[in-house]
């Protein structure tokens, strides 16, 4: 149970800023357009920063009715929408041998499957089991309800993220 | 009758016996062992690994301290959900093993009735009962017109209470499990410094949102010098437990009303929070309703509450098959 070290906001070429809550979750519903399935979004960013609250809006975007809660405790929640959604949370995970604790295995496979998506908060554990990853990092701002939301991918960031990032507030 | 209670749903392995005459007659829980017993040794983690290790000696050694055989039950109670997947199913398939073999009726708990009913162990209920159920998993109000008859009236939004009292607490630098160590620091805090929110207090429907309680305690604990001095985390802990605490209270209250209860119970682990347990008393006093906190040993995950519940619905004469399978996530059900 502990913060995870940060990736640098250097390491991310794409910024826009979030100037409320609502504006964070709508941010996830307009990233959920982007998704068709078999794609991993990584969730970085310290306590409080809008993680669970961008995957809230990302689950409402894929016309997930369920309610939307903080993972943290339960680790993993899979949810039904346009394609299934698995929401990761590693918060309280220490090492790689709890990992088999959610049943990764059964996840990624179902991820890799095509009808599923992976919304990962706290995802350190998990990197060296994901070749292929959207990164996103969200940072408090300046201004007190406001988040710099950074995005990068592994291998590269896709090129609809790259335009989602391009037409929002800059940074 | 005697009901052998097992819970595995989470971190603590727990195993209890409840028997009809004598009430709870034994409640071991793993991380209370002492570690240099010999049937302990495994310090909980997030595995269910450590449930497999430390369950089946943990039976054998009630068992063998109450000088009791498995033939001397009469069936045996688990945690059938909601809860960790593969933690779950070491409790539910241990048993249906012993049930099984033993010829022992099965009974699978739900295990927020499970921290329901632990409230019946303090003392006779006060029915019908507006109980909040806090801990580091779950928020909700359930409405219990009577034992085995449940309604959950509303739930939290994003983070469940236990969550909102670890994370402040980490951005505060206390140790974990944060609400044990946010009620010590607010002790000698002082109220009216620092002023957090109480979202959705004016909502008709019982919500809860915390989530923004951990921008408000970092916001406001950007403003000081680092590292924070002691008087100025006593006075952050003090507020983040006020602002937690007067929403619980207050929606527990309101739930109270609308459904006309005549008590109100705490049940979870934030059950055990000092300014949580002062706080309802207070405000049942001042509504004229019955309360009785819990005791601390049963706020937290315990195999007394699910042996208990487990003889509740033995006693109305059901159980379950052995199809009988573990869920995840699914509210609280009536079975009668």
């Amino acid at each position: 149970m502990r913060e995870q070290p940060l990736p640098s906001p250097d390491e991310f070429a794409c910024c826009l800023r979030c100037d409320s809550p609502h504006a964070t979750s709508a941010l996830g519903e307009r990233a959920a357009t982007i998704l068709r399935g078999g794609e991993t979004v990584l969730l970085w960013g310290p306590l409080g920063a809008g993680k669970t609250l961008f995957a809230k809006g990302l689950c409402r975007g894929l016309g997930v009715t369920d309610e939307i809660v903080s993972p943290t405790f339960t680790l993993a929640c899979r949810y039904e929408g346009r394609l299934v959604v698995h929401h990761l949370d590693f918060f309280r995970l220490d090492s790689e041998a709890d990992l088999a604790e959610v049943g990764i295995d059964g996840v990624i496979e179902e991820v890799e499957g095509g009808n599923a998506v992976m919304v990962v908060e706290w995802p350190l554990l998990l990197l060296p089991l994901l070749p292929r990853r959207v990164e996103l990092l969200a940072m408090p701002g300046p201004g007190e309800q406001e988040r710099l939301w950074r995005a990068r991918g592994q291998p590269a960031l896709p090129e609809p993220w790259r335009r989602l990032f391009a037409g929002g507030v800059p940074c | 009758m005697r009901v052998l209670g097992i819970e595995t749903s989470c971190d603590d392995t727990s195993v209890a016996l409840y028997d009809e005459a004598r009430g709870v007659v034994a409640n071991l829980v793993s991380s209370q062992l002492d570690l240099h017993e010999p049937f302990g040794g495994v310090v909980p983690e997030l595995a269910s690994r450590a449930h497999l290790v430390n369950l089946l000696p943990m039976i054998d050694h009630l068992l063998a301290r109450q000088s009791l055989r498995l033939r001397d039950l009469d069936g045996v109670a688990v945690t059938a959900g909601p809860g960790l997947i593969g933690a779950l199913l070491v409790g539910l398939s241990t048993a249906k093993a012993i049930a099984f073999g033993a010829g022992l009726k099965l009974i699978g708990v739900h295990h927020i009735e499970g921290h329901i009913l632990a409230n019946a162990l303090s003392g006779p209920l006060v029915l019908p009962a507006a109980v909040l159920v806090v801990s580091g998993g779950h928020t909700e109000v359930v409405m219990m017109e009577a034992v085995g008859r449940y309604e959950r009236l509303g739930a939290t939004l994003d983070d469940a209470a236990g969550e909102a009292f670890d994370k402040t607490a980490q951005l505060l630098g206390l140790p974990y499990p944060g609400g044990p160590a946010i009620d010590r620091a607010a002790e000698g805090g002082r109220s009216g410094r620092f002023r957090f929110p109480r979202p959705m207090l004016d909502d008709a429907r019982v919500v809860f949102s915390f989530s923004g309680l951990k921008t408000a305690v970092r916001l406001a604990a950007a403003g000081l010098p680092r590292p924070l001095s002691p008087e100025d985390v006593a006075d952050l802990a003090r507020e983040t437990q006020e602002a937690i605490v007067e929403v619980l209270v207050a929606r527990l209250l309101q739930a109270a009303r609308q459904r006309r209860a005549r008590a109100v119970y705490l049940a979870g682990g934030v059950a055990a929070n000092r300014r949580l347990r002062a706080a309802t008393a207070a405000a049942a006093r001042d509504a004229g309703l019955h309360f009785l906190p819990l005791q601390p040993a049963y706020c937290t995950d315990n195999a007394a509450m699910i042996a208990y519940a487990g003889w509740c619905r033995l006693a109305h004469g059901q159980a379950d098959g052995w199809d009988l399978d573990s869920f995840a996530r699914a509210p609280v059900v009536s079975w009668r």
